[in-house]
């Protein structure tokens, strides 16, 4: 999958700056999709040459225009309503059953007894409890700093869900959802339609992000409440266009990480502001 | 027996020579008792119950099963531990009886490693339904898939490893016997099942000749096993009960759970090895061999690790409840006060509490006791594993119990009993007297060369021939 990325990252590098930092979607996001997924057939009819040499040509850990980017997620809590349409677009995008909720937005309650709202997608840890525990090996961790299943590895052990503090990982306990034609092929970076049997998990729309798109959640929260961005670049954008300096941004407003204790180390990053007390977890 | 056609000399002197043992360590073997057919009949079916309702999951997905999200572990997972800790019985009883020199042990030992032997195989088919895509199983035995940190990779060699154990364990101390065996059918009249049997034991004695010298080496083996079993059987308890421990979730971080595991192992394992000599002992008609004293012995070895599985018990739920994290303390109360309760107080009554009454009066303790409490102990302890299992895979981790207001709120998941792990279930626990049926038709119940080697040392009052 590396590959793929490098491939579509020279092609559309520049377009995917340009979008992350000028912060609208302009160009079409179905019209984008096509054009990446023409852009695939023709890597595919140039054929494996093409991508040995890319490979080659690029050391793992860098594309020609920078580092590898390093994908994180900023969520706002101040600003969360508990709509739920980011669990919705999810959903849609990946063809998922209603209880599989890898964007979930949990109704929490305050010291104060008031509610507020919590979007969990995947936490992206830098130190996933999920992935050494599998005895195939099927979880692993992208350069971009992404943890996805290898679901044609996946036997379907459910140590992974056992693992992660954030029950942030969802079975396929039947038949998945029928999806019609995806305009990527089935695999870790884009995980559709899913596989029974198999565990599968918030990917922050991984095979879109090298198209400049931002993930489902992210352009479709009316809120404006999810940002995502790279850390390498220090920037991050939210579906209203509105562009932050990611450093800056944390530090101005006391982000916080999910249970930090765990020594997960998340690249999701929550601005409280309800008084909550996000440390508040079973396990602490 | 007058001709002895195996060159045993030494021992042949001086071992008191028991055709009553050797016709009765045989007569499962040359015999079919009328009930024999039909039981084999209904516990095969049984078991091809449970395997047409594993057929119609793999179909239709571990849904049927009862599963989600909510709780992603639950019966396959308890019952893997359960089958795998009664096949424990096997190794206590040969093992460690045999490293102290309990002569007792005798008469018991084959079939106590009998239902090891049987019991272990069937603990491990538990992974298959356990599994998500079981048509993928083959990763677990090819190296390039093997991520070597998993501690299910870790519970996948132990298990092996101990079966493999198991089996030479089950196959040593046959060997001698195997030679009796077939120095036995000299005498029958040939038939295809004579000279399956002859074969058979053939194959066993290999180039054993009976010498002392061979004796002795054989009894070295046989030795070193014994003590090998043990820590084996210790190291792939822990390391299932590791498959739980080693994540963050509240219930299962326990570092109480290894020798916790290990100590319901043993607990169940005697259990069931009381249930399983007590019906060989009335169905086969070995009351002049194993005796009334042999069950008690074994009782109270029994509620030995009964007593200290209380305790662990105890002092597991009392420091989580009293001093534990939020998530560890709600878990507890689920399981003394909560929607566990009846489940946990029906072990703690039935498995706990119960068998050491039983045992602690002398009007009490005879075989139907024993025989009871050994039940109870099975039972309860399979309730047990649920309560162990199934409460930790059901607590919420994001949305705490406490966030919500209170140790027992909280969205905790449910999982539903349904047919399909039902007919599952029952047909393992069908599987095991049907395999042990089977096993007794082919090999001695009886540990005939250990009974009379010890009742030479010992006098044949001590072990019971």
């Amino acid at each position: 999958m590396t590959t793929r990325h490098d491939n579509e990252l020279v092609a559309e590098e520049d377009a995917g700056r340009e979008e992350l930092t000028a912060a609208a979607v302009t160009i079409g996001r179905r019209g984008l999709l096509r054009a990446a997924a023409l852009g695939s057939l023709g890597v595919g009819v140039l054929g494996a040459l093409t991508e040995t040499l890319a490979a080659a040509a690029e050391p793992a850990t860098t594309t020609p225009s920078g580092p590898v980017k390093q994908w994180c997620m900023i969520i706002d809590l101040r600003l969360c309503n508990g709509c739920k349409v980011c669990t919705t677009a999810c959903q849609t995008a990946h063809y998922l059953h209603e209880d599989q909720t890898w964007m979930n937005v949990y109704t929490m309650t305050n010291a104060a007894g008031e509610n507020y709202f919590m979007p969990r997608p995947c936490q992206m840890c830098e130190d996933p409890a999920c992935v050494p525990v599998c005895p195939v090996g099927a979880n692993f961790r992208t350069p971009e700093g992404l943890t996805l299943v290898d679901q044609s590895k996946c036997i379907g052990t459910r140590i992974c869900m056992n693992a992660c503090p954030y029950d942030a990982r969802y079975f396929n306990w039947s038949d998945p959802v029928p999806a019609p034609r995806q305009p990527f092929k089935q695999e870790p970076e884009w995980p559709v339609p899913q596989v029974k049997g198999t565990v599968g998990k918030c990917i922050d729309c991984a095979a879109m992000l090298p198209t400049g798109q931002l993930p489902e959640c992210v352009t479709n929260c009316p809120m404006g409440v999810l940002y995502f961005g790279d850390l390498t670049s220090d920037a991050a954008v939210n579906g209203m266009g509105a562009t932050i300096k990611i450093s800056t941004y944390l530090a101005e407003n006391d982000a916080m990480v999910f249970k930090e204790e765990y020594g997960t180390h998340p690249r999701v990053y929550y601005i409280p502001g309800h008084g909550q007390d996000l440390n508040n977890n079973p396990s602490a | 027996m007058t001709d002895v056609i195996i060159s045993n000399e030494g021992r042949e002197q001086s071992a008191p020579q028991n055709a009553d043992l050797r016709a009765a360590a045989l007569r499962p073997v040359l015999e079919t008792p009328r009930w024999w057919w039909p039981s084999v009949i209904v516990l095969t079916v049984l078991v091809l119950g449970g395997i047409a309702a594993w057929v119609y999951q793999v179909a239709n997905g571990l849904g049927t099963a009862g599963y989600n999200d909510g709780a992603f572990w639950a019966i396959y997972e308890a019952n893997l531990v359960t089958f795998i800790g009664v096949s424990y019985g096997g190794a206590v009883v040969s093992a460690i009886l045999r490293l102290t020199h309990a002569a007792w042990r005798a008469p018991l030992t084959r079939i106590a490693e009998a239902t090891a032997l049987v019991t272990l195989p069937i603990g491990m088919v538990f992974i298959i339904p356990h599994l998500g895509d079981p048509s993928r199983i083959w990763e677990l035995v090819w190296p390039p898939y093997w991520n070597l940190t998993s501690p299910i990779l870790w519970d996948f060699f132990a298990v092996s490893t101990y079966l493999l154990a198991t089996i030479v364990f089950f196959y040593l101390p046959l060997v001698p016997d195997a030679a009796i065996a077939l120095e036995t059918l000299e005498g029958e009249v040939p038939s295809t099942r004579v000279t399956v049997r002859k074969t058979l034991y053939r194959v066993l004695v290999g180039r054993f000749g009976g010498t002392p010298y061979e004796h002795r080496r054989l009894n070295g083996a046989i030795g070193l096993i014994a003590i090998m079993i043990i820590p084996m059987a210790v190291s792939v308890h822990s390391v299932l009960s590791f498959a739980f421990a080693s994540s963050s979730r509240p219930g299962y971080m326990e570092t109480i759970l290894p020798v916790y595991f290990v100590v319901a192992a043993l607990y169940s394992g005697v259990a069931l090895v009381v249930l399983t000599v007590a019906a060989s002992r009335k169905l086969f008609h070995l009351e002049a061999f194993v005796t009334p004293r042999h069950f008690v012995r074994l009782g109270f070895l029994m509620i030995a690790f009964g007593a200290a599985y209380l305790y662990l018990t105890f002092t597991e739920y009392l420091i989580d409840g009293y001093s534990g994290t939020a998530g560890a303390s709600a878990w507890v109360y689920q399981i003394v006060a909560g929607r566990y309760a009846i489940p946990f107080w029906l072990y703690f009554v039935a498995g706990g509490i119960a068998p050491l009454f039983i045992m602690m009066f002398k009007r009490l303790r005879t075989t139907g006791g024993v025989v009871v409490a050994s039940l109870l102990v099975v039972a309860a302890l399979w309730i047990k594993r649920l309560v162990i299992v199934i409460p930790p895979a059901t607590e919420p981790l994001v949305n705490s119990p406490l966030a919500k207001g209170g140790v027992l709120a909280g969205n905790w998941g449910t999982y539903h009993f349904t047919w399909v792990p039902i007919s599952i279930t029952v047909a393992a626990t069908a599987a095991i007297p049907l395999l042990l049926l089977v096993v007794f038709r082919f090999f001695p119940i009886l540990s005939v060369s250990e009974i009379e080697e010890l009742a030479e040392e010992h006098g044949t009052q001590e072990v019971g021939a």
